[in-house]
């Protein structure tokens, strides 16, 4: 490291310690700390268990996990809900999801879901699955689901790679991109191009509501958990598969800080797959969604 | 109690009803569709609210069987049929519901291979079922019938085994026991449900949640686990043998066959002794557990033990084992969905008696 180097990184140091005296010693610290009541603003969902996460610093899968407990909570449906979640990152997601939940096959997700639901038509049930899982090995699971309108909800976290396999092309990989198993960018003479599964899935008639999303901002983040929360709730009507595609990121295998990967959502990933509803339910549908009140079983 | 002439695919899908199967996720394949077929007419007709009951035609044998594991899962008494291609499809999923242990039956009605292989009977598919079939470390619960009486039979048996040890049981068939008609009574068993309390039903306020898994990340827990497999394996061998003998009591030469096989070789007994030969046949009909223990008794006054199956020599390993050494093997197979007759067999025991005699 040069000296120049040095210097900086002492500059940079001394500016952090600085800025935190100042704020400690600042009036506005003091009145927080002095203030004698609080109001909750903000606490973790009942749903959601207290423990460690085993995912990637930045990574958006414990946020989704969070926003989709959130939901379940919020509808009162805790009992009530059983959760899939295939090979891949979130295969553990039974650790922190505190509801009934089953591992799967990677792929076999929906299919798994299907005996669930066919068997206990009253209760919700979800699948939580990537986009190798969801859309390259399961993909033929992904539309006979579907088409048969199974009445679930899938979340599907679109990353671009294969996360827990350390970074290999996924078929919703960015033309160009690069992954370990595609190590110059995605060359689309050799392999495609990547699927755009929300728009695919719409088409069939099984599909209900299909939305795509993102959670590298506030913003996003809350219509993410709006697009969840309708999603689970449409279970009631028992009128096909809702689908809520997530644009997650991945830091790690993407080899980028969070706050970079965060970008490379709004500056790349969204060209590809443009971000907001593909398909909405009918008036009428909501109509009758209103009819049903918020808290019965579906 | 109610006497039919049925296929043995139909008796096997009416007993499902009858023994209170809930749920049926199947994919077409010969010599077994009708077990499909005959459930997509029937089951609807029992479904009430209160009870749902579930057919359902997947995409694909690798759909059929996770829909079984989702079902399984959540407590329920399912099944699923194939033929030997459709069940190579599915061993990924049966790998996953043994290391999950969820009880569920698996019904193989085994045709000719390797690969398109023809749809004539075969019993290729012999290691397959009783060797684990998919990756690591677990074994099924292997009932062979050898009647359209048994097809009905071991389905009542195969979802109690099933629900007793929360293990996968298979029902190892074959294109000729599937397709014959004989008669079948129903009406001999009750139905036994077991409680569940570990299936993924909803979580009440009142208990943790549950979950099914295969996943047991730190080698630690999983050996852990494997060694409560082993353990479970053991109890099964312990109790759960079942096997047939014919004219066994002053047999000097013992086929042993099962399904189809053991058909032609009780005839091939019958014949043989008509010739003046001393001959029994032992049947297994748990294929795991085997019966390995009567086999090594019988292996003490027994000359010789002329295995026969519709493969190149898959069991004989096992009778092999299980005699260990005390008496000499043999083997007559027929493959490609080529099925002897019961005086082929007789050639193969007089020629090996007379060789025998030679030296």
């Amino acid at each position: 490291m040069s000296a120049e180097e040095l210097t900086l990184i002492e500059k940079t140091d001394k500016n952090i310690s600085e800025e935190a005296d100042a704020l400690t010693n600042s009036d506005a610290a003091v009145n927080i700390c002095d203030a004698d009541e609080y109001s909750v603003v903000y606490e973790r969902p009942h749903t959601l268990l207290d423990v460690n996460m085993h995912y990637c610093p930045g990574c958006a899968h414990s946020l989704v996990h969070k926003l989709i407990m959130e939901a379940v909570e919020e509808l009162g449906i805790q009992e009530d809900t059983i959760g899939v979640a295939p090979v891949g990152c979130a295969v553990f997601a039974y650790d922190y999801m505190n509801v009934d939940m089953q591992e799967a096959a990677h792929g076999r997700a929906t299919a798994v879901a299907t005996g669930i639901k066919r068997l206990l038509p009253d209760k919700y049930v979800f699948t939580y699955q990537g986009d190798g899982d969801l859309a390259a090995i399961g993909i033929a699971e992904t539309i006979h689901t579907i088409n048969r309108g199974e009445n679930i909800l899938i979340v599907f976290i679109n990353n671009a790679v294969y996360g827990m396999t350390s970074g290999q092309m996924a078929p919703t990989t960015l033309a160009g991109m690069k992954t370990t198993t595609s190590p110059f960018g995605r060359d689309t003479s050799v392999y495609g191009y990547p699927i755009k599964v929300s728009e695919l899935i719409s088409q069939l008639p099984g599909s209900f509501y299909v939305t795509r999303q993102a959670v590298n901002k506030n913003t996003a983040v809350r219509k993410t958990k709006k697009a969840i929360l309708n999603a689970l709730n449409y279970q009631k009507l028992n009128k096909g598969t809702c689908f809520v595609e997530i644009i997650g990121n991945c830091p790690s295998n993407w080899k980028m800080t969070p706050l970079e990967s965060n970008d490379f959502i709004d500056e790349h990933m969204v060209k590809t797959f443009p971000l907001g509803d593909v398909k909405l339910p009918g008036a009428e549908d909501l109509k009758q969604l209103n009819q049903t009140g918020d808290k019965q079983p579906c | 109690m109610e006497t039919k002439l049925m296929k043995g695919n139909e008796a096997l899908a009416e007993a499902a009803i009858q023994a209170g199967c809930d749920a049926y996720f199947g994919y077409p394949i010969t010599p077994q569709s009708e077990v499909l077929e005959y459930l997509a007419r029937e089951i609807p007709k029992y479904s009430t609210k209160e009870h749902i009951r579930v057919v359902l035609q997947a995409e694909s044998e690798i759909a059929s069987i996770n829909m079984v594991y989702g079902a399984a899962g959540a407590g329920f008494r399912v099944m699923t049929s194939s033929s030997s291609p459709g069940i190579s499809l599915m061993q990924e999923g049966i790998s996953y519901i043994a290391g999950a242990e969820l009880p569920c039956l698996i019904v193989n009605v085994n045709r000719a291979g390797p690969g398109l292989g023809t749809i004539q009977p075969g019993q290729g598919d012999y290691f397959q079922a009783t060797k684990g079939g998919g990756h690591g470390d677990y074994k099924l619960i292997v009932l062979a019938p050898s009647s359209v009486q048994e097809m009905a039979d071991f389905v009542f048996l195969g979802f109690d085994l099933a629900d007793k040890y929360r293990n996968p049981v298979m029902i190892l068939s074959d294109g000729a026991i599937g397709q014959m008609m004989e008669k079948v009574t129903f009406g001999k068993y009750n139905v036994h449900k077991t409680e569940k309390p570990w299936a993924t039903t909803g979580k009440p306020e009142s208990r943790g949640r549950n979950y099914i898994t295969s996943l047991h990340i730190q080698p630690e827990k999983l050996e852990v686990h494997n060694l409560k497999l082993i353990e479970k394996y053991k109890e099964i061998e312990k109790n759960e043998v079942r096997y047939e003998e014919i004219m066994t009591e002053d047999a000097e030469y013992i086929f042993v066959a099962y399904g189809l096989s053991a058909r032609i070789c009780h005839k091939a007994a019958i014949i043989a002794r008509e010739k003046g030969i001393k001959a029994g046949m032992f049947r297994p009909v748990t294929l795991f557990p085997f019966p390995s223990k009567r086999l090594n008794e019988l292996a003490e006054t027994a000359k010789l033990f002329l295995t026969a199956e519709l493969n190149s020599g898959q069991m004989v390993e096992d009778v092999r084992l299980a005699v260990n050494g005390k008496v000499n093997v043999e083997f007559y197979g027929r493959l490609g969905g080529m099925v002897p007759n019961p005086e082929e067999i007789v050639n193969k025991l007089e020629n090996l008696i007379s060789k025998e005699n030679v030296s």
